[in-house]
């Protein structure tokens, strides 16, 4: 667990898949410097769904797996939005995995 | 993706602290809700206080994952059932126990609570009818 990422200056540890050690140090700064190694660029579409994550974290205390998300997403953002193409083209890495990620939550219950 | 579908029974008899157990088979349910089996929960002995309302872990310094019961039906996980002996024994009534919803994204069809409290000859039934009993 010796791994960090480093954001404003500030040492931040990861896991050895790269999630958040502690989800409570999370920052907005965090999604972006993930986002940059993996070569994306946050839009304001990204953080719906990294802010939704939250909450959902927020309210029931776990990660959703994939096809939950997909559900959610769609009851409170639009049935547009509540697909997996929609998904998949924001966060190519699987929107459940990478998202949760960028959002500093642990890696998704059920995503197998 | 094998097409032969199963009865998977996951028995609760613990109470949700103290023991890892409680924890340990909602994550099991979550997790095997991904294979797509016909899946019930049941909730038996001190297992009813997993789904007691207001839950409150400060003293105890561990996470409250109380509030991820009602993710079940987001999950697809439909039925849940309590065993109404072990409620009465221990003082417990519906009005204790979290709700929780079930909406079919497709048909907008919604279920504001599929927890359901049986008798316990319904529960033999169930575990007579299951293929697998998994028992925390």
């Amino acid at each position: 667990m010796s791994d960090t990422i480093e954001v404003d200056g500030k040492q931040y540890a990861v896991d050895e898949e790269g999630y958040l050690a502690n989800l409570n140090e999370w920052v907005e700064g965090i999604a972006g410097v993930m986002a940059k190694q993996d070569n994306l660029e946050l839009t304001e579409e990204h953080w719906d769904i990294i802010r939704f994550l939250r909450e959902y974290y927020e309210e029931y205390q776990i990660a959703p797996a994939v096809r939950v998300l997909t559900k959610a997403v769609g009851k409170k953002l639009g049935k547009e939005k509540g697909n997996s193409k929609y998904l998949y083209s924001l966060f190519p890495y699987g929107p459940a995995k990478q998202a949760c990620r960028f959002a500093g939550l642990p890696k998704p219950t059920g995503c197998v | 993706m094998s097409e032969v579908v199963k009865k998977f029974m996951y028995l609760n008899r613990k109470a949700p602290y103290g023991t890892i157990y409680a924890w340990e088979a909602l994550e099991v349910v979550l997790i095997g809700a991904a294979f797509d089996q016909d899946v019930s929960v049941v909730f038996l002995d001190d297992g009813v206080y997993q789904l007691t309302k207001g839950q409150d872990t400060k003293g105890i310094g561990m996470k409250n994952f109380s509030p991820t019961y009602r993710t079940l039906g987001d999950y697809e996980v439909k039925k849940i059932y309590v065993d109404r002996a072990s409620m009465e024994a221990r003082g417990i009534t519906q009005e204790d126990l979290v709700e929780i919803a079930w909406e079919d994204f497709e048909t907008e069809e919604e279920i504001d609570n599929i927890v359901e409290v049986i008798d316990s000859a319904r529960v033999s039934e169930l575990m007579n009818d299951s293929d697998a009993i998994f028992s925390f």
